[in-house]
């Protein structure tokens, strides 16, 4: 699946996006997965009451379930206006 | 009723030309770029392609359901922001002033703490800090 990254997220991990396989049937256990990669992915995930997800681009909680979703993306609480 | 997100600036007046016709309301709001600091150059804003324009409509067509509007429009802005450079505007027209009132605070609301845009503030030696949400945004959407 594509992993998307956006803002201070996007700078920790220092890509704004990245191909993945992963069998987590959580974005919970995705994040697990992730964080262990390497240690500016655990940077970006260290905190995550300031990380928000959206599958498929539809904003979701971090205990749904992956389901067949093509597209996950990370970042942190939107400030937009 | 439309969404758009774009780099380049806007005049919220033109926008307003044919905007709900027929309606006995319509209300504007406009965001600008604000300079609290008194150093500031400008913001920069990055958002999520696709997903923007999604929420941007979602958001739109539910506050027409809940508040019957006859017309809506959102317009965002993102990439680098001079300040006093108008960043957003939202546009609602309903039969009743209160409709439409109602509906832009609505919107205004959910754009701040659900829309895929984040900030970051550009400092006078050029560097720049993501602005952090505020707890008060969130609040506000339990209004509703």
């Amino acid at each position: 699946m594509e992993v998307l990254y956006f803002a201070w997220l996007r700078e920790r991990i220092g890509q704004p996006r990245e191909q993945i396989e992963t069998s987590a049937a959580t974005v919970r256990e995705l994040v697990t997965e992730l964080a262990a990669r390497d240690e500016w992915h655990a940077a970006a995930f260290a905190d995550m009451a300031a990380v928000r997800c959206a599958l498929d681009q539809q904003l979701v909680d971090l205990d749904s379930p992956l389901g067949n979703a093509r597209e996950v993306a990370f970042f942190p609480p939107m400030t937009g206006g | 009723m439309s969404a758009r997100v774009q780099t380049q600036a806007f005049d919220s007046g033109a926008e307003l030309l044919g905007f709900g016709d027929g309606a006995g309301a319509v209300v504007t709001f406009t965001g600008f770029v604000r300079d609290d600091t008194g150093q500031m150059r400008g913001l920069e804003i990055e958002h999520y392609p696709g997903m923007t324009e999604r929420a941007l409509n979602d958001y739109g067509a539910e506050a027409a359901r809940r508040f019957d509007l006859t017309d809506w429009r959102i317009i965002h802005r993102h990439g680098r922001l001079d300040v006093g450079e108008p960043i957003m505007m939202v546009a609602t027209a309903a039969r009743h002033r209160r409709a439409a009132f109602e509906a832009a605070d609505y919107l205004m609301d959910w754009l701040k703490s659900r829309a895929p845009f984040w900030k970051r503030e550009i400092g006078p030696d050029g560097s720049s800090e993501w602005v952090d949400a505020k707890d008060s945004d969130e609040a506000a959407l339990n209004r509703w």
